[in-house]
Formats: C-alpha cells, sequence, structure tokens
C-alpha cells in the first residue's frame, strides 16, 4: 500500500480515444515528491523541443500535490502543466479548490492528456470509470453554464469540474482554466481550447492512507484551529480594505502610469462599502479554514470571486474605480479569461490606437471612454474578431504582430509574457534575480519567504528575527540583520535570499500546499503555518519517507533545476534571463551581471545559465546532461562562471 | 409506548453563514471512523457532507440522522432571501433518492454518531470556523432504543434482499462457521 499517493496516473490520449490506469514509479516520489515536480518530469521525458504547444504531442497534467487528501490544511493546489503557448516554454500554472484532492479519491495522482480530440469532448472520470465525452452542446458555453450542465447530465452534484470558457476554447493565450472561483493560468487555458476539451469532471470515492495517522491527524487539527485564528495566514487583502499598497505603488494603463496619492481614506470607506454591501461569502479552499476567496454579488451583473490583486487588474488598466472592476469581473471570469496578463494586453491595444498605430480600420466604432474601450476588447479577443485575434496572443507576440512601431510600446514582459506592473526607482537586488531568473512568470509564484524591504530601525529589525519562525537557517536572520538599504545587499546575501524564496515554492508546487499559509507568508515574520521547519515532519508522518530540511531542499534544487533544463532545451538562455527594462529607473548593468553569474554559480549554472553537467549528475539528472550534451546545448567541461574563471586564473598562472 | 424520560440532547448546531466550504468536517468525519482510527480519509464515506453550490453560494452542511427504505413523498426545494437551494438540500435522511451517506464498498448506510467516544464531535473540532457547533440540551424525551450501526446496516439489506433471503444466507454462512 502507498501512503499519501494513490500509486497509479490516468493517461487518456484524446487523438486515439484511448485510457489507460498506469501504476507509478515510488523512486519519482522520493526524487520529485509530486504535483510540479513529478509533471516536470514526465515533460521532460516525453515532451521534447521539437513539440510545439499547439501540436498532439504536447501534454496538459493535471498533478495532485503529494499531501492532497490527508488531512494537511491548506493544502488543495492543483499543478496543471504544459508547454506555454504565450512564452513556449514550461507553463507554470496551479490552482487552489478541490479538484486535487478529488483527483486522489479517484485513484490518481495526476492525470496526462495527450493528443487532440476530433471535436469537443469533455471527460468524465468516477474512480476506475472514464469516459469522453460528447461536449458539442457546451461549445461556447460559460464556465458557469458548462459547470452547471455537467453535474445536471452526470446527476452528480459532487463532482468537481474544471473547464474552459469560449476564450479557452478560442484558444486565447491568456484565458484561464477555472475551477469554481479557481483559476490556474499560464497555459492550461488555451491547450484545454486546442486539445479541444471543454472540461473535465471528476469523483472520487476512494481512500487515501496515511503512514502515521493519529500524529498527523492530532497535528493538523491543532494547525487548523491555529492557523484560523493567525492573521499570519491566509491572505490578508481578502481583510484589509487598505489597499493603498497596489493603488498607489503599482502602474496603471498599460503599466505606465503611477499615482502615488491615489488612496485616500473617502476613497477606503467607499470601496469597503461596495464590498460589504454586496459580499455573499468568503470561502475557502479544500480542508483549509481561511476565506481567501470574496464572493461578490453586485446587482445587475455575474457574481464573482476574486483572490488577492485580481480585484484591481480592470479598473487600474481602464483608470476606473473599483466598482469598474466588480461589473466586469464575472463576464470575465465566465469567459475563463486571466486577470493578469488579460488587462494589460488590453491597455496595450489602447495606447496604440491614441498613438495611431492602430486605427479605426482595426477597431471600428472604438468607444471614447477607457471603461468601455477594455469592454469593447475583452469581447473582441475572447471570440479572436478582428484586433481581438492579435491582441489575444498577449503584449509581446501582439506588439510584434502589429508592429508599425508597435514593438516600443510593449515594455513590461518577461520571456514573452506580462509581470506585474510595478516600475520603481532603485533596485531591489533580489527581486532583479526573481525577476531575471523566474520561469514561473509571476513574481507572486517567486518570492515571498523572505521581507521585500529592510526595517529601518535596529531595535524593530531585532524584534522581528527573534520572532522569526519561517527561517531554516540562522543565516537569513543575519543577512536581514545587515540589511539597511533596500538597493544594497551583497551579492552573495542575494543568491541566498533568492534560492530561500524558490525553494519554499517548489515545496508548495510539488506538496500541493497553498502560498498563502507558506511560501507567501515567511516574509511577514511571526508564525508560519507551514515552512522548511516542519514540512519535511509532515512528508514524513503522512508518506512514511524519511524526510528532513536537507532532503527536502535537495529535491527543491531538483525540481528547480529539471525545469531550467526543459526550458533550456526550448531555447531559454541567460540572454532571457532579463527584468523589463524600465522595472526599476536606476539600473546597473555590471551589478546585474555580477548577480545572475552569483545565482549561476549556486545554481550550479554555466555562464549561459544551463545546469552543468556535474551539477547536473550530482543531482541524479544524469541523464538530463546527457541529452543536453547530446544536442549541442552544453558543453561538458563547462562549469559555473567562478569555476571557469579559477580555470582561467589556474592557466594564466601557468598551472602547476 | 416508550417512557418519557429527562436525558440529555446532543446535536450539532450548523449557522450557514459561517461555512466558507472547506469539507473539513467530511474529511475529519471519515478520518475518525476508520479503521484504526485516523489511518484513512475519504469525504464519500463522510456522515456529514456540505451540500455545495459555489456558482450560487450555496453552502450547508447536513448530517447524516435516520435511515429510511423509500425515499419521501416530494423533493423539497427552498428559496430563501431570493437564493434557491437544491433539492433536499437541508435533509439528512439516508434514502434511495439520493446517492449520499452511503458506504461506497459496501452500499450500507452511514449514520453520523456524534463521535460517541469523542467528547466534542470531529466535525465540529474540525470548524474553528464555527459554522458547526456541539450542544447539549436536557429535554424530556421518549426514550428510544439505539441502532447500532451493525442493526442498520442488516436493516439496509434486509430492505433490499428481504428477510428471508438474508436468513438462509446467514444461516449458510454460520454453518460454514
Amino acid at each position: 500500500m502507498r501512503y499519501a499517493e494513490a500509486g497509479y496516473n490516468l493517461e487518456i490520449d484524446l487523438s486515439r480515444g484511448n485510457i489507460e490506469r498506469v501504476e507509478t514509479d515510488p523512486k519519482l516520489t522520493e526524487l520529485f515528491l509530486g504535483g510540479q515536480g513529478v509533471n516536470a518530469k514526465i515533460i521532460w521525458d516525453r515532451v521534447g523541443p521539437e513539440v510545439k504547444p499547439f501540436d498532439e504531442g504536447n501534454l496538459l497534467i493535471f498533478g495532485a500535490g503529494l499531501l492532497h487528501g490527508t488531512p494537511v490544511i491548506g493544502c488543495n493546489r492543483t499543478s496543471v502543466n504544459t508547454i506555454n503557448p504565450m512564452t513556449g516554454i514550461f507553463g507554470h500554472s496551479t490552482m487552489g479548490g478541490f479538484f486535487g484532492p478529488e483527483i486522489k479519491h479517484a485513484g490518481y495522482d495526476r492525470i496526462i492528456i495527450s493528443g487532440k480530440a476530433p471535436k469537443l469532448v469533455y471527460l468524465w472520470i468516477k474512480n476506475d470509470k472514464v469516459e469522453i465525452r460528447d461536449a458539442s452542446h457546451l461549445k461556447g458555453k460559460t464556465v458557469r453554464e458548462t459547470t452547471r450542465l455537467i453535474k445536471e447530465e452526470l446527476n452528480e452534484p459532487f463532482a468537481q469540474v474544471a473547464c474552459i470558457g469560449p476564450a479557452g476554447e478560442n484558444k486565447v493565450f491568456t484565458a484561464s482554466l477555472e475551477h469554481n472561483w479557481n483559476s490556474a493560468a499560464r497555459g492550461p487555458g488555451p491547450i484545454m481550447g486546442d486539445k479541444m476539451i471543454k472540461a473535465i469532471a471528476v469523483r472520487g470515492t476512494k481512500d487515501i492512507n496515511i503512514a502515521h495517522p493519529q500524529e498527523l491527524f492530532e497535528l493538523c487539527l491543532k494547525m487548523k484551529k491555529e492557523m484560523y485564528e493567525s492573521d499570519g495566514c491566509g491572505d490578508w487583502m481578502a481583510v484589509d480594505e487598505d489597499d493603498s499598497f497596489h493603488h498607489n505603488n503599482f502602474s496603471w494603463g498599460n503599466s505606465r502610469t503611477r499615482i502615488k496619492n491615489y488612496w485616500s481614506e473617502e476613497l477606503q470607506k467607499r470601496w469597503t462599502n461596495w464590498k460589504y454591501d454586496h459580499m455573499d461569502r468568503q470561502m475557502g479552499c479544500y480542508n483549509c479554514p481561511k476565506g481567501c476567496i470574496n464572493v461578490i454579488s453586485w446587482p445587475g451583473h455575474p457574481r464573482f470571486g476574486y483572490k488577492c490583486y485580481g480585484k484591481d487588474t480592470y479598473h487600474m488598466a481602464a483608470f476606473k474605480e473599483l466598482d469598474y472592476s466588480y461589473e466586469l469581473l464575472g463576464y470575465c471570469q465566465d469567459y475563463g479569461l486571466d486577470s493578469y496578463s488579460t488587462p494589460q494586453t488590453l491597455a496595450l491595444g489602447i495606447e496604440l490606437y491614441e498613438a495611431g498605430i492602430l486605427t479605426d480600420k482595426d477597431m471600428p466604432n472604438f468607444p471614447t471612454d477607457s471603461g468601455d474601450r477594455i469592454k469593447y476588447l475583452v469581447e473582441k479577443v475572447v471570440h479572436r474578431e478582428g484586433i481581438g485575434d492579435i491582441l489575444a496572443n498577449g503584449s509581446w507576440h501582439a506588439a510584434r504582430q502589429i508592429g508599425n512601431g508597435a514593438e516600443a510600446f510593449e515594455h513590461n514582459t518577461v520571456k514573452k509574457m506580462e509581470q506585474l506592473p510595478i516600475k520603481l526607482g532603485k533596485l531591489n537586488p533580489a527581486y532583479y534575480l526573481m525577476i531575471a531568473t523566474g520561469e514561473k512568470m509571476a513574481i507572486t509564484q517567486i518570492e515571498g519567504s523572505f521581507p521585500q524591504d529592510p526595517i529601518r530601525d535596529l531595535d524593530e529589525r531585532q524584534k522581528f528575527v527573534d520572532r522569526w519562525d519561517a527561517v531554516p537557517s540562522e543565516i537569513f536572520k543575519d543577512i536581514f540583520m545587515r540589511w539597511e538599504k533596500r538597493n544594497e545587499m551583497s551579492v552573495e546575501d542575494t543568491c541566498l535570499v533568492t534560492d530561500w524564496n524558490e525553494a519554499m515554492h517548489y515545496v508548495d508546487d510539488s506538496t500541493g500546499l497553498c502560498g498563502f499559509v507558506s511560501s507567501f507568508r515567511g516574509q511577514f515574520g511571526g508564525k508560519t503555518a507551514f515552512s522548511f521547519n516542519n514540512v519535511p515532519q509532515i512528508i514524513s508522518l503522512a508518506t512514511g519517507m524519511d524526510m528532513d530540511k536537507d532532503k527536502l531542499w535537495e529535491i527543491c534544487r531538483r525540481n528547480r533545476t529539471l525545469i531550467r533544463a526543459i526550458n533550456n532545451r526550448l531555447g531559454i538562455r541567460r540572454v532571457d534571463d532579463d527584468p523589463p527594462k524600465d522595472h526599476w529607473a536606476v539600473r546597473d548593468p555590471e551589478l546585474e551581471a555580477k548577480m545572475l553569474d552569483g545565482y549561476y554559480d549556486l545554481r550550479g549554472f554555466t555562464k549561459d545559465g544551463i545546469p552543468t553537467k556535474e551539477e547536473l549528475y550530482k543531482q541524479g539528472l544524469d541523464y538530463v546532461a546527457d541529452e543536453l550534451i547530446q544536442r549541442g546545448i552544453l558543453d561538458p567541461n563547462e562549469g559555473t562562471p567562478s569555476q571557469e574563471k579559477a580555470k582561467l586564473e589556474d592557466q594564466k598562472s601557468g598551472g602547476c | 409506548m416508550a417512557e418519557t424520560v429527562k436525558k440529555i440532547v446532543k446535536t450539532i448546531k450548523v449557522d450557514l453563514d459561517k461555512c466558507n466550504g472547506c469539507r473539513g468536517c467530511e474529511m475529519a468525519c471519515s478520518a475518525y471512523h476508520a479503521t484504526p482510527k485516523y489511518s484513512s480519509m475519504n469525504p464519500a464515506r463522510s456522515r456529514i457532507r456540505v451540500i455545495m453550490d459555489p456558482f450560487n453560494d450555496e453552502f450547508v452542511p447536513i448530517r447524516a440522522t435516520d435511515y429510511t427504505k423509500a425515499g419521501c413523498d416530494g423533493r423539497r426545494v427552498y428559496t430563501i432571501r431570493g437564493k434557491e437551494y437544491s433539492e433536499c438540500s437541508f435533509c439528512g435522511t439516508i434514502c434511495p433518492t439520493r446517492d449520499l451517506f452511503f458506504d461506497p464498498d459496501s452500499g450500507l448506510p452511514l449514520k453520523c454518531d456524534l463521535c460517541e467516544d469523542e467528547k466534542v464531535p470531529l466535525c465540529v473540532q474540525a470548524c474553528p470556523q464555527g459554522c458547526l457547533t456541539y450542544v447539549e440540551l436536557e429535554e424530556e424525551v421518549e426514550e428510544e432504543v439505539k441502532t447500532s450501526e451493525m442493526e442498520l446496516g442488516l436493516k439496509s439489506l434486509v430492505d433490499k434482499y428481504g428477510v428471508r433471503k438474508l436468513q438462509d444466507s446467514f444461516a449458510r454462512i454460520a454453518k460454514k462457521g
């Protein structure tokens, strides 16, 4: 018997209609845990660089986290991985809710979808019974209708449904996959559309077994209460109505305009009333006591559930107030649109129109009001009509397709994907590295354990450090204690901070834990529910595996390296590790180069950002090294930047 | 006629507004009733289920109460403050009308026993949100004969196959030892 795991993958080939239940290799769990970790291994093995995102060979993998279905609190995020058509690289995508745990209870650790269906279908998975069903009657249906119709026709109110809306069907690059009020952005939406799969409905009635039941259960019950009561858990933005942070610091429109004193007391009061006068509930995800999803019924418009900064993006793109987002969000969620990338692309469209690069020919009857303009473009993009067919590909691709100088207006992407609209003065070293090297395409999926800013007052700083629960080692306390100015941190410290931030997210992505109780919360100090100090023990209790901090760190490093190698194979190099030019007003190319070298040293990458043979062999990824060498991507003799420097100096001194 | 006696009536109060839909109650219930205790979780085996439709903002935890072999005379749909709740949302009866509160493997009914060995039922312990609260009331009630889980299972088998068939099977099994 396998503990915490189901022990089987569900393989579905849509081209041939073939369905198989395949036993998994426990060794993979030891090496990559689960969730995104194992998904990445499968993509490395089976999706070579010859496979384009919209080829039949691209896979779409729904990976349940290693700890899904166990009593571990706040463990419910499903990793949905594929090659993302917008970036052309590994798509990092996760969603909360109930989907992963349900997959587990149906008897699978992941669903691996390949091929393309000849016509629109949906999957119905009830334990061992798996059907590919006709979905022609669901064509063009919204997320809400699709979910309701599927549950009704199956007569399964307890089924969990994940589906795409019209945007996904039309392969809009900024489309997301939706599950209740949860979404998986950055790839799965358009890939579902391309594979002609409208939805997946799952119901599971099987047991998940636990290695050390009593201990784990009692621990979790205690944690649930603590987490409910703690403000160190969950999304504080769901309860803190002071949202000056985003509105004063983030840029409006096409990540262009910063309004430093936008927020006011009067505004906060008005917006708070709008929210609480129309809020139905704050909903949680599977087995989590927090309510991070604000469910709002705005009169005359469809109900919606938003998380985090998702309520701001549309009105900030349109230079409007919160009520504008409230009007729009229900429709956009029903269409299945990602609220991060989409508004930025639409704002780019508006800018190009104002600049005369796009004209009335491209946008007939384009309204004059910025709010109406966004609405106009939403409709165009979702249905890929006219200019919408181009904007649907996201800012980077759209600007290049439009040409005629449009490229210069596209200024906020990394690796072809929109970033948070932040434009700052001086460089924050760790943020430079995270934005540059990150392949998760959203800083929120990389940052979070180490504070974003230093604490000026020494006593306060000491107090923070004394009560800082999440630190995996004393080194980070020292780094924080000597951090005086935001833009001044040694290269070495910067690399270590980046390493910790990244590692904790890799813990979440493989176990299924939510960042809001884990990787995103260490930065606030105090007690964080999950950290390197307790996750190893929890993994041991649930799975029976022998786990400690070092082993877990090693797994995270391996997962990170493997994803880098997948992306290297798809063409990613040092030159792509490049934040938006205007992210910071003051740049220091020399320091930035040093930081990149330092990071590559720490990760065991070559100067061009490719894992070295030595590093790959050390991590048991020898087959990865061999393939990279065979493909001429990796020079087997090349070491990390500092190793190469040492070699050079050795040669200079004549060597002896 | 049963005697009327004074006794403590235990129940679980439900505050629908406080449910965040986490279904921790289901997980905890299934774990508590697993053998050995807490060794496995499976909401499908839970004796409390959250009837849930997030798009309609419907969240109703219901507990498995009485077993009956027949469905009732009408399926009930309630509208409260303009919100229509799905069929049988507020009913805890274990009946053949719906696929709820039957063990997924054996098909036998699963009834809430308020976690007899615990001071407070596990679902309540797993609900710090306060949607579920445990209450004990002193009331004059008719003394009832408590049906054990095995008896309940037997009863459902009788309903399904008839006394005669069950008797024969039982006799045959008993003979085999």
